[in-house]
């Protein structure tokens, strides 16, 4: 036997107690793997975001439009190297649950700006920019729905109309792209302005934002103010922010995830906190008399308290690597099925927070247990068991 | 009535020495005085019982002589050391070097087999891992309970429960046993048993043992039996 041995057959004592409890704490890891990935996936796209690129949104709010003869005003500011621009289709594919993440771009200058994101083959490339009625689908997207290049496809908008009152564009494949700058599934699709733009019912001529690349990043400041310094009195003042803070606050329109997030993880924590503590609580109370042998025997109180205190860190380690093991088998088998919209990912900084809130949670569980222990008297012991 | 040292014994180098030991406990307000101005010495080697009325503090004197307990005034030593103003921790470690105790009720840790109980106070030690194996088979073979080794508590009669918590005792190979009504949750030949072994380790590996005990018949087994009343100590020769 060994004190590992030891500290073993203490927590294991009552099976039961010991397997509800693990339970509790492998469910709470289990929820914090999942939605740290959760969110860290949800937070991709804010990663995608140059630093020398700034987003040019409406001032009311990024989904009002922008006259499209913008484009070719803020081209002339000096410190801007290229521009693009893109209209959000609210596009769904059959059906409306289908929802696609759609826009319709300026293929050219979208593909150029976009040239260390967005990885597509030239020839695929060559025949977007070529085809009016093209599109390009994120490979997620395509592997959903099935689409192959050259297919005919027809997406409906929520929000434009065509002039003979249809609210579907027949598309064609010209591309299947993938995001190369981050981890993330290539969701989405991308078609051309012109041809939403010729046939839209009303709208004409406006577009969403304006995005431009500038020729370095500490220009930024300095142009973001002069282009809305120039629009500043037009009927369409604009707000220019850079592509992470545009991404970031598109993001939080969802609502704030991250505090959604953090209540939920940090109600599922608090409640095994106060299980766990009960559980060792009482699990040390019962043993009162065992302790007073111990201590009988020689072991100090400092080993006791020690020994205590371990049961606890291992409890909340075994229930958190579990917990966490299941998260990330949970993780892997989504990856493997086709068309799921996020790429959860265990990424070794979530790993460590979660060490750091197992061992967190083994300290706050075991502590006071420990310290009563650690101040059975054992006279007194005796006489209580 | 002997309150003088030379009354209870004439041994030159006595292991225990209780000199003016007072211990008084306070009680739903009360001072209730177990001791005053105790004296007793007990030689290496001997086996002394300890009888006395209930709440007489013959657990008190127990709790006393393994430093679990703390004088109010007075001196307590043993095997030349000083118990009294011990710290804690050298407390701890001078128990786990010099005290076996055994209790009335074995107090063996349910979820360890009876040769992991006998191998716990050895987890305070240097020993190695075979070295500690073979200090527990030897313990439990001085006890008779080598073929019981894997066995849990509740898988052993009181008796041989009794027997893992005296292999447990003397594992560490301590001066001093103290037990406490060691057969007072057992039938009569059991108990006789473990008197005889009590006995034995007294006599063949020369420990010395102090036994609190009500029943007459197991002081028998002792060399000397003290009567403890009042605070005070009586001296009883042992009849035939």
């Amino acid at each position: 036997m060994t004190r590992g041995s030891l500290i073993w057959k203490n927590l294991t004592r009552s099976r039961l107690r010991f397997a509800l409890t693990l339970f509790a704490i492998f469910i709470a890891f289990f929820l914090f793997g999942l939605i740290q990935s959760f969110d860290r996936a949800l937070n991709a796209g804010a990663d995608i975001a140059a630093a020398n690129r700034l987003v040019v949104s409406n001032k009311i709010n990024f989904t009002q439009p922008l006259p499209l003869s913008y484009v070719n005003r803020i081209k002339t500011i000096e410190g801007v190297d290229m521009v693009t621009h893109q209209n959000w289709m609210g596009s769904y594919y059959q059906e409306p649950r289908n929802f696609i993440f759609g826009f319709a771009v300026d293929p050219e200058s979208f593909l150029a700006i976009y040239a260390d994101d967005i990885a597509l083959p030239p020839e695929q490339a060559k025949a977007f920019i070529n085809d009016r009625r093209g599109m390009i689908a994120g490979a997620n997207e395509a592997r959903k729905y099935g689409w192959k290049l050259g297919d005919l496809i027809p997406i409906s908008s929520n929000i434009w109309e065509q002039t003979d009152g249809s609210k579907t564009w027949e598309l064609v494949l010209d591309g299947i792209f993938e995001i190369s700058s981050v981890d993330t599934p290539a969701n989405g699709i991308y078609l051309h302005y012109d041809y939403l733009n010729e046939a839209r019912s009303f709208g004409k001529d406006s577009t969403g934002t304006i995005v431009i690349a500038t020729q370095d990043p500490a220009l930024n400041d300095e142009i973001a103010n002069a282009i809305d310094t120039r629009f500043l009195n037009s009927p369409f003042a604009t707000e220019t922010r850079t592509e992470a803070a545009f991404n970031a606050s598109f993001i939080e329109q969802l609502g704030n995830i991250s505090l959604i997030i953090i209540s939920v993880v940090g109600a599922a924590l608090f409640t095994i906190l106060i299980i766990v503590s009960n559980t060792m609580a009482m699990s040390v109370r019962e043993r009162t008399g065992e302790i007073g042998v111990m201590k009988a025997l020689g072991f100090p109180a400092k080993t006791v308290f020690a020994l205590i205190l371990s049961e606890a860190l291992l409890l909340a380690l075994i229930g958190g690597s579990l917990g966490m093991g299941a998260a990330w088998l949970m993780a892997t088998v989504t990856a493997g099925v086709p068309g799921f919209p996020l790429r959860l990912v265990l990424y070794p900084d979530i790993w460590l927070m979660s060490l750091g809130v197992m061992i967190v949670l083994g300290l706050l569980t075991g502590l006071l247990p420990a310290w009563n222990a650690y101040r059975i008297n054992i006279a007194a012991a005796f006489t209580r068991a | 009535m002997a309150e003088n040292i030379s009354e209870i014994s004439s041994a030159p180098t006595p292991l225990i020495q209780l000199r003016d030991v007072s211990k008084t406990y306070r009680k739903s307000g009360t001072d209730i005085t177990i001791f005053h101005n105790l004296n007793l010495e007990i030689k290496a080697g001997d086996f002394v019982a300890v009888m006395g009325p209930s709440g007489s503090g013959k657990t008190t004197l127990l709790n006393l002589l393994g430093g679990i307990d703390r004088a109010d005034a007075g001196s307590i030593a043993i095997n030349d050391e000083e118990l009294t103003h011990m710290s804690e921790s050298r407390l701890s470690r001078w128990r786990a070097d010099t005290v076996g105790f055994i209790f009335q009720f074995y107090n063996l840790m349910p979820m360890l087999n009876a040769a992991s109980n006998v191998e716990l106070p050895l987890l305070l030690t240097r020993l190695s891992r075979s070295e500690r194996r073979k200090n527990v088979e030897t313990a439990l073979q001085i006890v008779g309970l080598e073929d019981r080794a894997g066995h849990s508590p509740k898988e052993l009669s009181g008796g041989q429960q009794q027997r893992v918590a005296i292999a447990r005792a003397i594992v560490s190979d301590p001066k001093l046993l103290l037990c406490d009504e060691p057969t007072g949750d057992l039938d009569r030949g059991t108990a006789a048993e473990i008197l005889e072994t009590l006995q034995m380790l007294n006599r063949d590996f020369g420990k010395t043992i102090i036994m609190v005990t009500h029943d007459p018949e197991a002081a028998r087994y002792a060399k000397r039996v003290l009567h403890l009343d009042k605070g005070h100590f009586i001296e009883k020769e042992l009849s035939s």
